[in-house]
């Protein structure tokens, strides 16, 4: 559905990424693990549109994708969750969430979508008119998701969706993140926790240093030595 | 002084506030969207005046029934500008976007300023119409019929603009890509189309501005320099970006001005930078503007 084909991305003289290439199948989640300034938020970044890539291809559903705008990725079905939600302060709850579906195909369907976002988190509701900025920090992840849904995306991304949260809110969210797959949207996502993304998702890659140093199922790799030494600090089992 | 000459300065003031918020407003609509400073605002309200002159001149469009026709003719002109000048710098990170919107607007406004004196010579004007001297008492002051009314015009469009900016599907992406142009990306916004309808858009609001100040004052071709520093002494005092506060610093610095002509006379204009330069240092953010953590 989404393929990575050797994409270099850099910030002026320096290179973040190079040849980093990999695939999302239909319906899969995808983690994307490795410590902090390895390249993932670019990588991220570079699929939405919001840097682009000096070499290598992006391709989702067949068609190629690094030209186009940022919008233009939306209508095709690419929805991002950004980091630290980028949500719009000023703006209510149900105003963020309108946003979300501002292309042809989220506001044909709207009020249906607000439905189900309310159905996953009833909270949003309540606070629908509150400024997204006074919003404690879970109601604004929730916002964020629910935002990133109402698009109607075929593929969601997620850039540390766990990001300031309690243990418990993460386990919410993450559970959401499961429903959400379970009603057929793709999903790649970063996270800094490891061990969770790992149980949540179906395959893994790791990002060391722009480069893609490993990959495969994801509980196989719950068992790996190197991850387990350099990501989820025990000692081998 | 008796309080009657306080209260009469204080409500000219009011008036004249009230254009300065118009002005301000569409200022400070450019720089929400585009975080671009464009100094020739000023200009476009000087053209929307003599827009508004020449229908009446050539015409005899009563200058009200004008306003919607000027900004239309300066919504135009904003699309042009936009896509020829303004558009290549959206690329650019954003302190040299606001340089370089900075040397395009100080050229654009001495190109403007120039082909203004050329065209229609460095004569002041002002429409006269048939009602000019026309007003009522109230308390004891005097409304002037044409101030008063461009007042009354000015708090409609102000409200116009809120209503569009708060109701409709495209008002909200204006302010969506305000708050966070990278988001607003993301929920597929286009961030070109809509930093042009909003430049356009800035253009228009400056141009009724223009025609307002036509009616009940006068206009000339250096009256630019003036109209963008007020304007932006009000985008200051309201807060970046900010549009509902930015008509209301208008309304306060037009008061404030005013009431201190009967003080300190002629430098009256000197008030508006002190406050200006107080603002600045004491709250950046603006008197209605958020601080930013």
């Amino acid at each position: 559905m989404l393929e990575i084909e050797k994409i270099n991305v850099s910030y002026g003289d320096l290179q973040a990424l190079w040849d980093i290439s990999f695939k999302v199948e239909g319906r899969e989640i995808v983690a994307l693990i490795g410590p902090n300034g390895a390249g993932k938020t670019t990588t991220l970044k570079s699929i939405s549109g919001l840097l682009r890539p000096f070499a290598g291809k992006i391709k989702f559903e067949g068609l190629a994708m690094e030209k186009m705008a940022i919008h233009e990725r939306v209508e095709m079905g690419i929805s991002l969750v950004p980091e630290g939600r980028g949500l719009f302060p000023g703006m209510s709850t149900l105003e963020n969430l309108e946003m979300g579906a501002f292309t042809a195909k989220g506001r044909s369907c709207k009020d249906e979508t607000l439905e189900q976002v309310y159905e996953l988190f009833p909270i949003l509701k309540n606070r629908k008119k509150q400024a997204a900025g006074t919003l404690s920090g879970g109601e604004q992840q929730m916002l964020a998701i629910g935002r990133g849904l109402m698009s109607k995306p075929k593929v969601l991304l997620f850039d540390e969706p766990s990001w300031g949260l309690s243990p418990l809110l993460s386990k919410v969210i993450y559970e959401v993140i499961g429903q959400i797959n379970h009603s057929g949207v793709t999903i790649l996502l970063i996270e800094q926790n490891v061990r969770t993304a790992l149980e949540l998702a179906n395959r893994a890659y790791v990002v060391e240093n722009g480069r893609i140093v490993n990959q495969g199922d994801s509980k196989q790799m719950l068992n790996d030595q190197h991850i387990r030494e350099a990501y989820l600090g025990t000692e081998s089992a | 002084m008796s309080w009657q000459v306080f209260a009469q300065s204080l409500l000219f003031g009011i008036f004249v506030g009230g254009l300065y918020g118009l002005a301000a407003v569409g200022l400070s609509l450019v720089f929400g969207v585009m975080k671009m400073l464009n100094v020739a605002h000023g200009e476009l309200l000087m053209l929307g005046g003599y827009a508004t002159f020449w229908f009446f001149s050539l015409y005899h469009i009563d200058p009200f029934l004008s306003l919607l026709p000027s900004a239309f003719i300066l919504f135009l002109i904003g699309l042009g500008l936009y896509k020829g000048l303004f558009s290549p710098l959206a690329k650019l990170h954003e302190e040299m976007k606001i340089k370089n919107s900075l040397l395009i607007g100080f050229g654009l406004s001495l190109i403007f300023h120039n082909l203004a004196i050329r065209l229609w010579t460095a004569d002041e004007r002002s429409v006269s119409v048939l009602y000019s001297g026309w007003g009522f008492s109230l308390f004891g002051l005097r409304f002037p019929f044409i101030r008063f009314s461009g007042l009354v015009l000015a708090t409609i469009v102000i409200l116009a603009l809120h209503q569009f900016l708060t109701k409709t599907y495209f008002g909200k992406a204006i302010r969506a890509t305000t708050e966070n142009w990278e988001s607003a990306a993301l929920m597929g916004i286009n961030i070109e189309k809509t930093s042009m309808i909003s430049f356009a858009l800035g253009a228009a609001l400056a141009a009724m501005a223009g025609t307002i100040v036509s009616i009940g004052y006068a206009i000339h071709p250096a009256m630019g320099l003036e109209w963008t520093l007020k304007a932006l002494i009000v985008v200051v005092l309201a807060g970046l970006g900010n549009i509902g506060g930015a008509f209301v610093a208008g309304v306060l610095l037009g008061a404030i001005e005013s009431a201190s002509t009967l003080f300190v006379g002629p430098y009256m204009e000197v008030v508006g930078l002190i406050i200006f330069l107080l603002v600045l240092e004491l709250r950046p953010q603006g008197l209605f503007g958020k601080s930013m953590g």
